[in-house]
């Protein structure tokens, strides 16, 4: 057991989190709502490498594992930076895991071509509410046991169909029936093939979620030191302090959990798929809870939209939701951790 | 960056099993849970035979040469069967205190004799009016030549029925600062002055309130110097976390809870686990169980760093206390009606041990840290907010 990150993870914490906090100020943040994409940014990632850091070497990409995609999606998650690198990195270890078709998965290495996958298997002509759906130029659906990759219409220029909401996120529906349409993969294959890759987002996305949980605890921090009430530094109630000690404990767990998930995908141990459920879950309620206090703390204030801490509360509760409400997620568990029959 | 959990105690697993065969009598789990004394004697006299005790320890103070893994396996064995130490583990932080502060002539009395198992010491901390604030002890220590003159009471003093001695925080200062008149005496249980008496819980432990009249102590049983009693206790709480092997078995509520599930069946035939009213909260129960168990291993693995210990113990036993008093509420009322049914109820679920475990729970927000305590301790020395508490 060793819980220490390597020296090269710890040189790209540092590098990451300088990127994210230079590039994706909270000022870059706001100016990219509603639509939570920011075309300056994405192309600076892309030239970064990030979006294929977890791709082999001999495939074009990066070349190291799951713990440092999830390092970056801490930090993404901690700037809120509005960018799909998440997606961008799931769909491109997809395409590039798929036997055969080998062009969508080169050009999605090399940041040509920005790819996402829809969470949720398709049965008509619509995959809704796709995560970056309004950026991308391609999707990845599984419809009944077809795995198919999905070009246009779309596309970073088009932010086509992009619908309003809670996260600020590039959601969007895809129609089948009006894009280019490539089969990827058929069968068990198929349905093994998405499933990973849901799993993949799940994982990154529970590392965003502890990044945003990390900030938004911070921000409430400062806030209560500064802000005084019957003569006090409102910091001194008992109540505050306890309930920002029960969530920055949550956060050390969220912590230790989501780079768990991480190392077993890396280590590819048959639990990495239920660890990264698992995280995200554990990540969903900790940066919700710790979002939703330190806004509470904000007093009135935090309901204005000055303050960045809106900002947070928001993302925690959409991200991870449009994976579906979690609690159909915990029922799931018990089979897949104790029957084996789901990994 | 590593999770993998190798087993350190693997080639010495065989080994304590065997001695467990042949030594451990499991009528004495029984006992304990009967009689409610969590310190078998029995036990700890072939425990003190085998060299098993003095593992581990420097053979100036009576250490031997019996290999400190085969002995945590042993105690590991021990615990899985259900017994406790808890007079041991008390011991253990005593001695390792004594080791620190204490004289050579103290060292060599009271660390050999422990190891051979004929000194067992209790904590005698707490008092009728002082736990959390530990330091506000009333028990008094008065010089009086080369003795001390102790007089006061302490509350839940844990294993005193079967101690020799119980350390006790007393007053030496009256006049000085809360903190800066304390000292801690090793106090003799069959001196002349001393009473024992059972306070029962809720859990079935009977632990005790100790009396001191009168009760006459020579200077060597003071530890550490007079009036320094407060860093001398904190020497002790750094210890507290090393006695972690006793109760390094692990609790396992969801596996169980759906291992019951999946058997038992629902009027019209379908198994409960098939129920995702049930499903979902056995899930819940188990993502919180990997974080208290990861929140374990960061506080084994920075303690095992031995660097200057961070908020991770108190994050850690206060997430793993208030998760697990969840986690058995919402045991029993998966298990519905059958979840009243207690270990000695014919066809209680899991032979009653939720209903066990569900009363055993509630301490763990209480003792050895209460909650509200290790959230100040987090809240001030982790995120860097004001002490909420009054200073005196
Ligand atoms: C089964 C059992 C075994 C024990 N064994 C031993 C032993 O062997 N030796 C020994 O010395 N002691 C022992 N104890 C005592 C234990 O250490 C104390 O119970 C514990 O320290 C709490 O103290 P208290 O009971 O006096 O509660 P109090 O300190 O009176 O606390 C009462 C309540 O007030 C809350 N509270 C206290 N301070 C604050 C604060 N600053 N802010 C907010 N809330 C606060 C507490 O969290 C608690 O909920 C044992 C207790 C039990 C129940």
């Amino acid at each position: 057991m060793n819980l220490d990150f390597t020296d090269d993870q710890e040189a790209l914490r540092g590098a990451v989190r300088e990127f994210f906090d230079k590039e994706s100020p909270p000022e870059v943040v706001r100016a990219a709502e509603p639509l939570g994409f920011d075309a300056a940014l994405w192309r600076k990632v892309v030239e970064l490498g990030l979006p294929a850091i977890a791709v082999p070497e001999d495939r074009g990409g990066g070349g190291a594992g799951f713990v440092e995609l999830a390092i970056a999606a801490e930090f993404l998650g901690r700037s809120l930076a509005p960018v799909p690198l998440i997606e961008a990195a799931v769909a491109t270890t997809l395409l590039t895991s798929v036997p055969g078709e080998a062009t969508p998965a080169a050009d999605a290495v090399a940041g040509e071509l920005l790819a996402t996958v829809a969470l949720h298997p398709v049965t008509g002509d619509v995959a809704r509410l796709v995560p970056a759906g309004a950026v991308a130029d391609l999707v990845v659906v599984l419809r009944g046991e077809e795995l198919l990759a999905v070009r246009g219409p779309g596309g970073p220029a088009g932010a086509a169909g992009a619908v309003p909401n809670l996260g600020a996120m590039p959601v969007a529906d895809r129609r089948l029936d009006t894009g280019e349409v490539t089969v990827l993969a058929k069968g068990a294959q198929a349905v093994a093939a998405h499933r990973r890759a849901v799993r993949h987002w799940e994982l990154l996305t529970g590392a965003a979620l502890l990044g945003i949980a990390s900030r938004a605890l911070e921000l409430g921090i400062d806030y209560v030191l500064d802000r005084r009430a019957f003569g006090v530094p409102i910091a001194g109630f008992q109540t505050v302090q306890h309930r920002l000690a029960d969530n920055s404990t949550a956060i050390e767990g969220t912590r230790l959990l989501a780079y768990k998930a991480a190392w077993a995908h890396d280590a590819g141990l048959p639990s990495a798929g239920t660890l990264a459920t698992m995280s995200l879950l554990f990540a969903s309620e900790t940066a919700f809870k710790t979002a939703s206090d330190s806004l509470h703390f904000h007093g009135g204030y935090g309901y204005t939209l000055e303050y960045d801490v809106q900002l947070y509360f928001r993302r925690a509760k959409a991200w991870p939701l449009v994976a579906g409400d979690r609690r159909v997620a915990y029922a799931r568990l018990p089979h897949r951790l104790f029957d084996a029959t789901e990994a | 960056m590593d999770f993998w959990e190798s087993d350190d105690l693997a080639e010495h697993r065989e080994a304590a099993r065997a001695w467990v065969e042949a030594n451990v009598r499991p009528e004495w789990v029984d006992e304990q849970r009967r009689s409610g004394c969590h310190q078998t004697m029995e036990l700890h006299a072939l425990l003190a035979r085998d060299g098993i005790l003095a593992a581990g320890w420097p053979p100036q103070y009576g250490g031997g040469d019996v290999d400190p893994g085969f002995a945590a396996a042993v105690f590991d064995e021990c615990a899985r069967l259900g017994l406790h130490f808890d007079g041991w583990a008390t011991t253990v932080m005593v001695l390792h205190t004594v080791q620190h502060v204490g004289t050579e002539a103290q060292k060599r009395q009271y660390i050999p004799a422990a190891l051979r198992g004929e000194l067992l010491i209790a904590l005698g901390y707490s008092e009728p009016d002082s736990g959390s604030d530990v330091a506000a002890a009333k028990t008094t220590a008065v010089r009086d030549g080369a003795e001390w003159v102790v007089n006061g009471q302490k509350m839940f003093t844990s294993t005193a029925q079967v101690c020799s001695h119980v350390f006790v925080l007393a007053r030496t200062a009256p006049d000085a600062p809360k903190h800066k008149g304390l000292s801690l005496f090793l106090v003799p249980t069959d001196a002349p002055g001393f009473e024992v008496q059972p306070i029962h819980t809720l859990g079935g432990q009977v632990t005790n309130a100790t009396f001191y009249t009168g009760v006459r102590v020579p200077d060597t049983a003071l530890i550490g110097e007079a009036d320094q009693g407060w860093s001398v206790m904190r020497v002790a709480l750094v210890y507290e976390r090393g006695v972690s092997s006793p109760t390094s078995v692990e609790r396992t509520v969801a596996d169980d809870l759906a291992a019951w599930a999946r058997e038992a069946r629902r009027p019209d035939g379908t198994a409960v686990l098939d129920d995702p009213l049930v499903a979902e909260r056995i899930g819940r129960i188990a993502v919180e169980e990997e974080v208290s168990r990861l929140l374990g291993r960061w506080m084994n693995w920075n303690a095992a760093k031995g660097g200057v210990p961070g908020p991770e113990g108190s994050m850690r036993k206060l997430f793993w206390s208030e998760a697990g008093q969840r986690h058995f509420s919402e045991a029993l009322d998966i298990l519905g009606a059958e979840g009243l049914l207690a270990p000695e109820a014919p066809g209680a679920p899991a032979g009653g041990m939720f209903e066990h475990d569900f009363r055993n729970a509630v301490v763990t927000t209480i003792y050895g840290g209460a909650s509200e305590v290790l959230r100040d301790i987090i809240a001030e020395r982790h995120l860097g907010l004001p002490r909420s508490r009054p200073s005196l």
